[in-house]
């Protein structure tokens, strides 16, 4: 345990050194944010009777998804290790004594979480600034903001394997591009990237909730706006831990079987 | 000129050579954007209207805002992708031949696989068309025409500047995504609708609101005809970008080989 923690540690600070790029991105999330805002702003306007979710959990939820973008996008897969896989260097992580699919773990989770936490900051304080109804609020009571804290983690948890599940398809397939190009796709339909899930149609937003992309973004951000509560909540993080596992569960066994008839080329 | 089309033939070559990896960037692309118009379908199913504008009338809008970008990506990707010339020093070498500079960066590099969204762009704009966006005459398609070729043009401008900036920092700005991507991506929804701040900014300081809006009001029957012309003023913009293009080649500094 102490191996991967120390792992956890080192990627940790390695991702926490790019602070410059963090400084740069900052403006252009708060930008996106703020034309979100007032898209929904002028809909609230025009057929306020029509909106799903009040516009405070609606601003909760399009401030917190900028603070949190490098957190939860699918987008962000791990280059290194699917070149690692490609090119063969994975060999040499296999002659470390540990978990393979335990060392990437840790590794994505660390990557995340440094990107996602230094750019979160700024960007919130940026949103708490807005006047309300489309400035960032905390509006919850300390029990939902406990859900919500532990919601965040397993959403980490669905994300990272996710994207370790594409990593460990690398062995099988030469080429992970289509399934990768395919996933983010549904991920930012699914799962509540360009509208909220709320505003999707009826069927389809039914449909949404129940996939590993309705898991991810979708529940945090909106257990911290207030719009989920109560069994709904409890549902949508009963799915989250479900994905979490069926997603660790198959990764682990992709990689397992990659592994067994891995042939390294090259001395 | 005729270098530039070899040069064109040439890459368009070196795409088709891996075709199943072109197509997948082709899809990639297209994905993206698809997406964007999805989420606006899916909140026109719900709300109707956005600031007054219909589906019909924000496909029109999004299809020129995509036709221009996707051009301009596919053609300008030279620099777009210019911190790597400069950090490479490849621009040593570019400085060392007898063509024009910026020239030789457009032969750089092409992605034909941008392209794809010119595709989605003719599909919203058929549709459009056919659902009755707009009253048709000679005079608003040839505006319509405007708005995507300016736009490019803008478009182009805006890529010039990113990369006339890379002379002083040596990275990619990421703050220009709010201009190329962003445009891209808000651009779905006519300016208009973000209020009189971002209209006036981006009628004013970069005028992407001049192939968009402003035109767009004409189309649709909403403005006067000389609303119709403001795409030929945005094409004004592209000299400040030449200048500071070309200050940026002065200020220029090998990093060395």
């Amino acid at each position: 345990m102490k191996k991967y923690l120390t792992f956890f540690r080192i990627r940790l600070l390695a991702g926490l050194q790019y602070r410059a790029a963090a400084l740069a991105g900052l403006s252009t999330q708060f930008v996106w944010g703020t034309m979100e805002v007032l898209i929904y702003r002028v809909l609230w306007r025009e057929h306020p009777e029509r909106f799903p979710m009040g516009p405070e959990a609606l601003a909760a939820y399009i401030w917190l998804q900028q603070a949190f973008l490098s957190l939860f996008a699918l987008w962000n897969w791990e280059w290194e290790l699917i070149d690692s896989v490609k090119t063969g260097v994975v060999a040499y992580e296999l002659t470390r004594p540990a978990d393979l699919y335990g060392m990437w773990l840790v590794r994505t989770l660390a990557t995340r979480l440094s990107r996602g936490l230094l750019r979160a900051a700024p960007v919130m304080v940026l949103g708490a600034l807005i006047p309300a109804p489309w400035g960032l609020r905390l509006r919850v009571s300390p029990a939902d903001f406990g859900l919500f804290l532990v919601s965040t983690c397993l959403m980490l948890l669905v994300v990272c394997a996710y994207n370790l599940l594409v990593c460990a398809l690398t062995f099988h397939l030469t080429d992970p591009n289509g399934v990768m190009v395919v996933s983010v796709a549904a991920a930012d339909l699914l799962g509540g990237a360009i509208v909220p899930l709320p505003f999707l149609p009826e069927g389809l937003r039914k449909f949404a909730e129940l996939t590993p992309f309705g898991a991810m973004q979708n529940v945090p951000l909106r257990l911290f706006g207030g719009d989920l509560t109560g069994a709904a909540a409890y549902r949508a993080m009963g799915l989250q831990v479900f994905w979490a596992a069926v997603l660790i569960a198959v990764g682990y066994a992709l990689l397992r079987a990659g592994l067994r008839r891995v042939s390294v080329a090259g001395g | 000129m005729r270098l530039y089309f070899k040069f064109l033939a040439i890459h368009l070559k070196s795409a088709m050579t891996y075709k199943t990896s072109f197509f997948l960037s082709c899809l990639g692309h297209l994905f993206i954007t698809g997406n964007t118009f999805l989420g606006v379908v899916f909140l026109l199913r719900r709300f109707d209207t956005v600031g007054g504008y219909t589906l019909p009338e924000l496909a029109l809008c999004y299809a020129t805002v995509l036709a221009a970008t996707s051009l301009a990506e596919c053609f300008a990707r030279g620099f777009d992708a210019f911190p790597k010339i400069l950090r490479e020093a490849q621009f040593d070498r570019i400085l060392a031949r007898p063509r024009s500079l910026v020239l030789q960066i457009l032969c750089q590099d092409l992605r034909p696989t941008m392209l794809s969204r010119l595709l989605q762009a003719a599909a919203m704009l058929i549709w459009a068309v056919h659902a009755g966006a707009a009253d048709w005459t000679v005079g608003r398609a040839a505006v319509l025409a405007l708005m995507i070729l300016c736009g490019a043009a803008v478009f182009f401008g805006l890529f010039l500047v990113y990369a006339a900036l890379c002379f002083y920092t040596l990275e990619g700005l990421e703050v220009m995504n709010i201009f190329t991507d962003g445009a891209r991506e808000y651009g779905k929804y006519p300016f208009g609708v973000y209020g009189k701040g971002v209209l006036w900014l981006l009628t004013l300081a970069v005028p992407l609101a001049l192939v968009q809006y402003w035109p767009l009001q004409y189309i649709l029957g909403r403005g006067p005809g000389w609303y119709g012309l403001l795409p030929l003023v945005s094409l004004l913009f592209l000299a400040p970008c030449f200048c500071l293009w070309r200050h940026g080649v002065r200020h220029y500094r090998s990093t060395g080989s």
